[in-house]
C-alpha cells in the first residue's frame, strides 16, 4: 500500500472519486478551494463531470439535479458558502435525495475570517435550512479517517436517501499527512435508485416526479411523518463515537474533529502526569452518540467539553448525560485554535484531587 | 522519538516547501508525520510558518506549541518563536536575515549565513535548503539519504529543473555546519 502525503481538501476529493462520485459542483472559497481545484483536475481524467458553478446556490441546485438522476453527487464550501446552500439542502431533504455536502468550516459569524472554527455545529446538526429535517453529519479527525467517512457519507446518503454533511475545518483542510487509499479492483457498488430516479421512461413506464412540493396539508404531514420515521431509524442505527482510555479513566474530556486531536495530545500529556482522564470523540455529530455518553455516566462525574465555538456541542452532551455529571466547557472562537499546552492546562485545572500546577 | 519542528519566515522564503521536504523525509524514514501551515493574510508580508511533526507514534496534534526544533528566517519569527522552543532545543537561524540577538543560553544554536551561501550557488531562494543541509549535518533528526529522497519528492516532476540547485544547496549547508560548528551531534 502506497502512502501518499496529501492535503486534507484533496483527500476528500480523491476519497469521493474512489467512493464512486463522478459528479461535483463547486465554487471557490478559502479554506476549501483546493477541493474544487482537485476535482476540476481529476474528474475529467475519470470521465466524470466537474462544473464550476456561478455561485454556491447554483452548485447545490446542480447537486439536486444530478441526484434526481440517481448518481452520486457532491458539493463543498466553507461556512459563509455553506449558509448559502441551506435552502438547497432543505429541498434535498424534502425530496429525499442522496447527496454529500462538505463544509470546511472557518471563523464566523458573517464573512468572519478564513481560520479554522467549529461554530457551524448548530447549523449542521439541526438541519440548517427550513422545515423539520436533519442531515447525518460526520466529523473526521485525521486524513485517513476522512477517506473512510467520505465513503461512509455516500453510503448513508444512498441507504437513507438523504443529504449528508461532512464537517471538517480549515485545519484539517489545509494540513498534510500520509494517507493510504485501499485500491479496489472492482468498481464501487452504488445503489441504482432505478425505482425512483429520473432516468427516462424509455417510453414504457409512467413519468415520475422528484419534488419537495406537497400543497395538500395531510399529504405533507404524511410525508413529514415518513421523514421523522427515517430520522428515528438513523438515530438508532448510525451513532458513531470513539472512546480513549475508557477502561481506567475517572473522568472525560470530549471534543470532535481537529480539536479532538489536540485534546488527545493534551489527555495523553495529563495521563503522563498522573491525571486519570480519557477522551470521548463523537464521529457522527448527528445522530449524536448519546448512547456512548449515557453508558459512561456511571463512571464519570465530570465531562470537559472543548470546542472552537462559544459552546454548541455542549448542549448535546448535556442532553446525553444525567444531572449527576457536571459538564464544563472550554472554547476558543473566531478562528483561534487551542494548542495542546492550553488544553492540558485546562485539564489540570479541572482535575479534581490532582495538585494544580 | 517525536520531533516537533517550526519553520518560520517571510512568505516567499520557501518556508512551506522546506517543511514539505522534512515531512517527506520523515515518511521515508518510516515515521508518522504531519505538516500544518499557517495560512491566510499573515502569509502576505508578515510571517508565515509551518509546523511539522515527525514521530514514531501516530501524530495526535499537528499543532506545535513547544517546538524542539526551530528554523528561523526573519526577525519577527525569531521574536515570536524563540520563547517557545523547548529547553535543549535546536535553533537554526539564517543570520543574513536576522539582526536581533538570541538571548537564550539553554538551546543548541547555529547561525548560518544561508542567504549569502545560496547566492553564491546561484539563487538566494534556496537559502532554506542550505539550512536543511546544516540541520541534517548537526542533528540526527533525519538521515541525509531520506532528506535527498524528500527533496526529490518536493522538487521532482514539474520542478525537476530545481533539483540540481537544491542538491547543491544541501551540500553547501552541510559544509557550513561542518566548518563552523564543533558541538556534539545531537
Amino acid at each position: 500500500m502506497t502512502k501518499l502525503l496529501m492535503k486534507g481538501n484533496e483527500v476528500i476529493g480523491e476519497a469521493a472519486i474512489q467512493a464512486g462520485c463522478y459528479h461535483f459542483f463547486g465554487y471557490p472559497i478559502t479554506p476549501q478551494s483546493e477541493l474544487v481545484a482537485y476535482m476540476a483536475k481529476r474528474l475529467p481524467e475519470e470521465g466524470g463531470t466537474f462544473v464550476q458553478a456561478e455561485s454556491e446556490v447554483a452548485a447545490i441546485n446542480m447537486v439536486y439535479g444530478a441526484a434526481s438522476a440517481g448518481v452520486r453527487a457532491m458539493t463543498s464550501s466553507s461556512s459563509p458558502g455553506f449558509s448559502l446552500k441551506q435552502e438547497g439542502i432543505s429541498y434535498l431533504a424534502g425530496a429525499e435525495l442522496p447527496a454529500v455536502i462538505v463544509n470546511v468550516a472557518r471563523g464566523g459569524p458573517g464573512l468572519g475570517n478564513i481560520q479554522p472554527a467549529q461554530s457551524d455545529y448548530f447549523q449542521a446538526t439541526r438541519g440548517g435550512g427550513h422545515g423539520d429535517y436533519y442531515t447525518p453529519v460526520l466529523a473526521p479527525f485525521t486524513l485517513q479517517e476522512t477517506i473512510e467517512l467520505t465513503a461512509e457519507a455516500f453510503r448513508l446518503a444512498d441507504v437513507y436517501r438523504t443529504p449528508v454533511v461532512l464537517l471538517t475545518d480549515g485545519l484539517l483542510g489545509q494540513m498534510m499527512e500520509p494517507v493510504v487509499f485501499q485500491q479496489s479492483s472492482t468498481p464501487v457498488q452504488t445503489e441504482s435508485h432505478n425505482d425512483w430516479a429520473l432516468q427516462g421512461t424509455g417510453g414504457i413506464r409512467a413519468p415520475r416526479s422528484v419534488t419537495s412540493l406537497e400543497l395538500n396539508a395531510s399529504g405533507l404531514e404524511k410525508r413529514n411523518l415518513k421523514l421523522q420515521e427515517k430520522y428515528q431509524l438513523i438515530n438508532q442505527s448510525e451513532q458513531q463515537a470513539d472512546v480513549y482510555f475508557a477502561e481506567d479513566a475517572d473522568w472525560f474530556v470530549t471534543a470532535y474533529g481537529s480539536v479532538a486531536r489536540t485534546a488527545l495530545s493534551a489527555v495523553k500529556h495529563a495521563r503522563s502526569e498522573g491525571v486519570n482522564v480519557g477522551l470521548i470523540r463523537p464521529v457522527s455529530l448527528w445522530p449524536f452518540p448519546t448512547e456512548t455518553y449515557s453508558a459512561l455516566c456511571e463512571k464519570t462525574d465530570q465531562i470537559l467539553v472543548v470546542e472552537m465555538s462559544a459552546g454548541q456541542m455542549i448542549d448535546d452532551v448535556k442532553l446525553s448525560v444525567n444531572s449527576s455529571v457536571e459538564v464544563v466547557f472550554y472554547g476558543r472562537m473566531g478562528g483561534a485554535v487551542p494548542d495542546p499546552e492550553e488544553i492540558f492546562d485546562v485539564i489540570i485545572e479541572n482535575a479534581k484531587g490532582v495538585p494544580k500546577k | 522519538m517525536k520531533a516537533e519542528i517550526i519553520i518560520a519566515g517571510f512568505g516567499g522564503q520557501g518556508v512551506m516547501s522546506i517543511g514539505q521536504v522534512l515531512a517527506y523525509a520523515g515518511m521515508h524514514a518510516g515515521k508518522q508525520v504531519s505538516w500544518m501551515p499557517s495560512y491566510g493574510p499573515e502569509q502576505r508580508g508578515g510571517t508565515a510558518h509551518v509546523s511539522v511533526v515527525i514521530s514514531d507514534d501516530a501524530v495526535d496534534s499537528p499543532i506545535v506549541s513547544v517546538p524542539s526544533y526551530a528554523v528561523i528566517l526573519n526577525d519577527p519569527s525569531l521574536e515570536k518563536f524563540l520563547p517557545k522552543i523547548s529547553t535543549n532545543g535546536v535553533l537554526l537561524i539564517n543570520s543574513d536575515c536576522i539582526t536581533s540577538e538570541v538571548e537564550r543560553k539553554d538551546l543548541y544554536i547555529a547561525e548560518i549565513g544561508a542567504s549569502s551561501i545560496a547566492a553564491a550557488i546561484g539563487n538566494e531562494r534556496v537559502s532554506g535548503i542550505v539550512l536543511l543541509g546544516a540541520l541534517v549535518q548537526m542533528t540526527s533528526l533525519i538521515s541525509r539519504e531520506d532528506l535527498t529522497k524528500g527533496l526529490a519528492d518536493v522538487f521532482g516532476g514539474e520542478k525537476q529543473h530545481l533539483l540540481a540547485m537544491n542538491e547543491a544547496a544541501l551540500q553547501a549547508g552541510e559544509r557550513a555546519a561542518e566548518i563552523n560548528f564543533t558541538f556534539p551531534i545531537i
